[in-house]
């Protein structure tokens, strides 16, 4: 819940820095450079940018804490309506990749932690050490090439599903769920096909923060007391590792992972990009090169909401996973 | 430098040799981006349509783009502007961050609590999206690209100043310098300040590759940076409309500069921690 003052801040701060600047939007938003004063003024009225700061703090404030994000210029539907159409691809994303990144890292640095110095230790050190130094715009633009240009593994990166799969009807708004509810085997796998690579971008560039900090912390939890009396009493050393050693160097992992998420958001805006999918940030990002406000507020209110229930589920696995972490 | 540290770093460099070729790495890195445009075998802008998108060959080692420029030219060219925008946010952040850090972990107390919850908010933002969302609003130039990343570094190098004075405040050579009759100010800015600075050099060299990425990625968004001007980011960026036809290298090279940038940024701030704290060694 500490997290809440920073919700507030973020949300005043970009309003402030969205109009306090220069660039009239108006004029931006108005049929051309020819248009008349007055439609510009109607325009700026319409936006509510007659008004003083102060005032539109206020009216804005206000409207959020409505739900209502304004009305998009690009778009002409509200924000919320864009926003809530578009977020299911970019969770879609996130998680995938998250998934991946988690499935590959934790056993690489268990691996890396039992065997230190050992051929496989230094492999990994050497894939985590190149793996923060790929942009992931460069990584997704290079499995492009290697999987749909040279191996014709992958479809055309272009969105979530192809052109010739149908969209199954939206229940959650997750292709791979909502195709397995109607059925559509073909489909989920056509959507499959085209999530793949832009989720293993994405976890590539994470995969090295993850599977250090479980080296690390695997290292210390194996060096304990306990882990050595369990080994004395006789228990089987899979049994050691597994349910004693790991089960103890969980929680940097889990902090980790927190800041993993947040990181993974904000590559969202890359990765939509390269792949031209038809997520959140995606658009904020063409509402924020046609200086277009309402959408780029909604989007930095949306990433901090986003950033707030994270920490809260960071907290919540911490308390499952250690005990004697209560929620205060 | 002291001959026992000389000989504790020569000591270190020999269990750790890719210690030195990252510094040898940064070196030459420094050397192009400063004598880039002399030694370019041709114009970095010079558009040459006859010759558009050519693989790589003897005359050009890494191909031209769509408008027939030479893509190596045009990397090496590139070194300057993306190495400059790294420095300057990075040392603006090590200096704002360095002071505001150093005078709270001096001073302690409420203004500490809060400094350290905002920096700690902060951190854990995407701080992608702020960088993007202050670009998008200071307007779309290059000293903005320099501001978005120096704000987003900044927690950083607080939360480390901060840390690192907090653990010494109470030491002997500290009240000794209070005792001299030193006022709070000069016993932070001539007495911590210059003993936490090996430290946070450390610090912004292992940032200073981070920077690098986040102003490359911002140039490959389109904000920052505009074309022809030759940056690895928009270089990739021009690149990508090519990739699913097979040229790979308008995006490979550029990526691969920003990688080994990167990476010796990274290896040379690792080597020098472990110089400086063997105990910090993972």
């Amino acid at each position: 819940m500490s997290s809440l003052p920073a919700l507030f801040g973020v949300l005043v701060f970009t309003f402030l820095l969205m109009r306090v600047l220069p660039g009239d939007p108006a004029v931006f938003f108005a049929s051309g450079p020819n248009a008349g004063k007055e439609e510009v003024e109607l325009i700026r009225k319409q936006m509510g940018l007659d008004k003083s700061v102060p005032e539109q703090l206020t009216l804005y404030l206000y409207d959020v804490g409505r739900g209502n994000l304004g009305r998009s210029m690009m778009t002409g539907q509200l924000v919320t309506k864009d926003l809530r159409e578009r977020l299911p691809a970019s969770l879609e994303l996130t998680f995938t990749a998250l998934l991946i990144a988690l499935v590959s890292a934790v056993p690489l640095g268990v691996l890396a932690a039992l065997k230190p110095g050992s051929i496989i230790d230094h492999g990994v050190r050497l894939f985590c050490a190149l793996g923060v130094c790929v942009p992931t715009f460069v990584s997704g633009l290079l499995l492009i090439y290697v999987f749909y240009y040279l191996l014709g593994l992958a479809p055309d990166p272009t969105g979530r599903i192809d052109v010739f799969t149908s969209m199954p009807p939206s229940r959650t708004g997750f292709l791979m769920i909502d195709f397995l509810i109607a059925g559509d085997i073909d489909g989920w796998w056509a959507a499959f096909r085209q999530l793949i690579l832009p989720a293993l971008s994405m976890a590539l560039f994470v995969i090295a923060p993850l599977a250090r900090i479980t080296r690390a912390s695997m290292l210390v939890s194996l060096g304990s007391d306990f882990v050595r009396t369990a080994r004395s009493v006789g228990l089987s050393w899979r049994h050691v590792v597994v349910t004693y050693a790991l089960r103890n160097a969980i929680l940097p992992v889990i902090t980790i992972a927190g800041i993993v998420f947040s990181t993974m958001l904000g590559a969202n805006v890359l990765v939509e990009k390269v792949f031209s999918w038809p997520g959140v940030a995606s658009y904020a990002l063409d509402a924020l090169l046609s200086s277009d406000y309402a959408p780029v507020q909604g989007f930095v209110l949306l990433m901090a909401s986003l950033f707030v229930l994270v920490n809260l589920t960071v907290d919540v696995c911490y308390g499952i996973a250690d005990p004697r972490v209560s929620i205060e | 430098m002291t001959s026992t540290t000389l000989r504790h770093s020569i000591w270190i460099l020999r269990g750790n040799p890719l210690t030195g070729v990252a510094a040898t790495g940064v070196l030459l890195l420094i050397l192009v981006a400063i004598f880039g445009p002399w030694i370019v075998p041709y114009d970095p802008i010079a558009s040459n349509v006859q010759e558009a998108l050519l693989p790589p060959s003897a005359a050009h080692i890494a191909g031209t783009d769509q408008l027939g420029r030479d893509v190596f030219s045009r990397l090496i060219v590139a070194a300057r502007l993306d190495l400059a925008i790294a420095v300057s946010a990075v040392s603006i952040s090590f200096v704002l961050g360095a002071v505001i850090g150093s005078f709270c972990g001096y001073a302690g107390g409420r203004l500490d609590r809060t400094v350290g919850r905002f920096v700690d908010v902060m951190m854990a933002f995407p701080l992608f999206v702020l960088a993007m969302a202050m670009v998008a609003a200071l307007g779309n130039r290059v000293e903005n690209i320099v501001i978005a990343t120096a704000v987003i570094n900044l927690p950083f190098y607080i939360r480390f100043a901060r840390a690192e004075v907090n653990v010494r405040r109470n030491l002997g050579w500290v009240e000794a310098a209070r005792a001299c009759g030193e006022s709070h100010i000069s016993v932070v800015l001539r007495f911590l300040l210059p003993n936490i600075l090996p430290a946070m050099a450390v610090q912004m060299s292992l940032n200073l590759g981070w920077a690098i990425l986040n102003a490359a990625g911002l140039s490959f968004i389109g904000l920052g940076v505009k074309p022809p001007t030759p940056e690895w980011g928009i270089m990739v960026a021009e690149g990508a409309r090519f990739i699913s036809t097979g040229r790979w290298w308008l995006v490979a090279f550029p990526g691969l500069a920003l990688m080994l940038a990167v990476l010796c940024f990274n290896l040379l701030g690792d080597g020098m921690r472990d110089i400086l704290d063997p105990r910090m060694r993972t």
